[in-house]
């Protein structure tokens, strides 16, 4: 059985793709998360041309070069400007056992293969085998929404959650419709506004963008 | 003609034999003289583990008096290990005639032996440092082993055997293939290969500071030609670990059954792979900062992670 070139492509950036989200995942400095990021948006830019090249669809291209746009260029530089107006460049995440994290991680990993074997089953594109990495980079970054407790590194963490779901979506539909995906574009783009006001809010309330802190809300 | 073949075999495996245990000091000198030039020091040149190798087996060997004869017979043990899995891993034939004798699982076997024996060495004068560096090992390496049994795993899965020759000749000799698994099992290996082999991110190989030594903590109660051997060990490790890189992750160019005519061009196709991986490595350790012991699970955490992800992703993409 010999697979065409651009799926094996396809399929090394698809691993390529879990790997940064795994580095993400462990990753103390935010800078070095924003940078993490970036290289994301650009594996997922590639991967998205690939498939638009080897299923020629036409579409898909725009919707790569939007990918390149927004979440190697625009995002990024928004968020390297953000974490330079916070002043929180250099900040060191303190993060509960690094080991256990990357534990935690292999069993979703195991745990979306397992979930999407039956479901790319039903698919008939050429990189249906990609759902279950797709469904990891997804989960891992939900795990790391989780484990964050700066709101900086929350939101890189939804940001990279979206990233995954682009993914899967190009993998294993041939991508959205353009609408649509022009949508979802701006959705994150203006969910990105909105954190960095609610950023410089949270900080001006407690002083810190540690989110521990929110726990003293109450309504008593 | 079967005949001649086979001794033609059994004559380049006598060869390799030798060049190994030949290779190896001037692997580590080149190392070492990388290091020098990004130092922006001169260097002490390729051929020093040459001198000093000499310099050690001239000496007088002075032992402790509580030693007992398992620290004499230590440094040949570990010298004999090394050099018997240098000497089995296809660098430049795949089917020498030795390669059949352990294949890579019996190899890391091969390694822990060695590592053992190191370790009750260590603790058998008795000496602070000794076991101390003996349980930082055992440490370093009880971590190291699975990670390594993962990559060789991933590679076998590929290749459906647990045969050096066999997995290279699959990866080499059929159609080019794109391995995203291999790519993680390769990540994987070169931390493995540096934790193994006591390079910097793990141990400092250069150190002077006790407190801080992994391996040469173990070795300090050596001298003379029990030390040469050891040191000579050491090199024959590290030969051995990047030719196993080599023949895992870089084996075009070694040749195969019966093609002798391409003998030269493997050797030198063997030298070059040397070369780049031993200045790779001078500047991987150039770059980077030794991390404190206590850090070192999480290093090595992460080869077991990349092993395991990379096996995953054989199951999942079946590459």
């Amino acid at each position: 059985m010999q697979i065409p070139l651009s799926l094996q492509f396809i399929n090394l950036l698809a691993a390529l793709l879990l790997l940064i989200a795994f580095a993400m995942l462990t990753q103390r400095r935010i800078l070095s998360l924003i940078n993490l990021f970036a290289l994301q948006g650009f594996v997922l830019a590639l991967s998205t041309f690939v498939v638009a090249y080897s299923a020629s669809q036409h579409h898909l291209y725009y919707s790569a070069g939007l990918t390149l746009l927004l979440k190697v260029l625009l995002l990024p530089w928004l968020l390297h400007r953000l974490i330079r107006k916070l002043n929180v460049r250099w900040d060191v995440e303190t993060m509960i056992n690094i080991p256990t994290t990357m534990l935690v991680g292999i069993a979703l990993v195991i745990f979306s293969f397992n979930l999407a074997a039956p479901i790319s089953q039903l698919s008939e594109g050429i990189t249906r085998g990609l759902i279950g990495i797709a469904l990891a980079s997804v989960l891992l970054s939900l795990l790391m929404m989780l484990t964050r407790r700066k709101a900086v590194s929350q939101v890189v963490a939804f940001l990279s959650l979206e990233n995954g779901l682009f993914f899967a979506a190009t993998s294993a539909t041939q991508g959205m419709p353009l609408v649509v995906e022009l949508g979802i574009a701006l959705d994150v783009l203006v969910a990105t506004f909105i954190f960095g006001i609610f950023f410089f809010q949270i900080r001006e309330t407690f002083d810190s963008l540690d989110i521990t802190h929110m726990e003293k809300l109450k309504d008593d | 003609m079967e005949y001649l073949n086979l001794i033609l075999a059994i004559l380049f495996q006598l060869a390799q034999l030798l060049l190994v245990v030949l290779l190896a000091p001037l692997l580590t000198g080149w190392v070492n003289q990388c290091q020098a030039w990004l130092q922006n020091r001169s260097g002490a040149g390729v051929l020093q583990p040459y001198r000093v190798l000499r310099k050690l087996f001239l000496k007088d060997a002075v032992i402790a008096h509580n030693a007992s004869p398992l620290f004499r017979v230590t440094p040949y043990i570990v010298f004999g290990c090394m050099w018997l899995a240098a000497a089995i891993i296809p660098i430049i034939a795949v089917d020498l005639p030795f390669s059949q004798a352990a294949d890579v699982i019996a190899l890391v076997g091969v390694f822990a032996v060695a590592r053992v024996f190191l370790a009750l060495a260590a603790m058998d004068i008795g000496t602070a440092f000794g076991s101390l560096g003996a349980r930082r090992e055992m440490l370093v390496s009880f971590l190291a082993e699975p990670a390594l049994l993962m990559v060789f795993f991933t590679a076998s899965m590929i290749s459906h055997s647990t045969q050096l020759p066999r997995i290279v000749d699959a990866l080499a000799h059929h159609q080019f293939m794109l391995y995203p698994s291999l790519a993680f099992a390769a990540l994987a290996f070169v931390i493995v290969l540096l934790a193994e082999n006591a390079r910097i991110p793990v141990d400092n190989p250069t150190t002077h500071l006790e407190l801080t030594m992994i391996h040469e903590a173990m070795i300090l109660e050596y001298s003379a030609r029990h030390l040469a051997l050891i040191e000579w060990a050491s090199s024959l490790k590290l030969f051995a670990y990047i030719s196993i890189g080599i023949a895992l992750f870089l084996p075009q160019g070694i040749i195969e059954a019966g093609n002798w005519a391409g003998m030269p061009l493997a050797i030198a196709l063997l030298l070059l792979k040397l070369l780049a991986a031993g200045a790779g490595l001078a500047v991987f350790e150039a770059i980077s900062a030794k991390l404190r012991i206590f850090r070192a699970p999480e290093f090595l955490g992460t080869a077991f992670l990349l092993a395991v992800l990379g096996l995953l992703i054989h199951f999942l993409l079946g590459a």
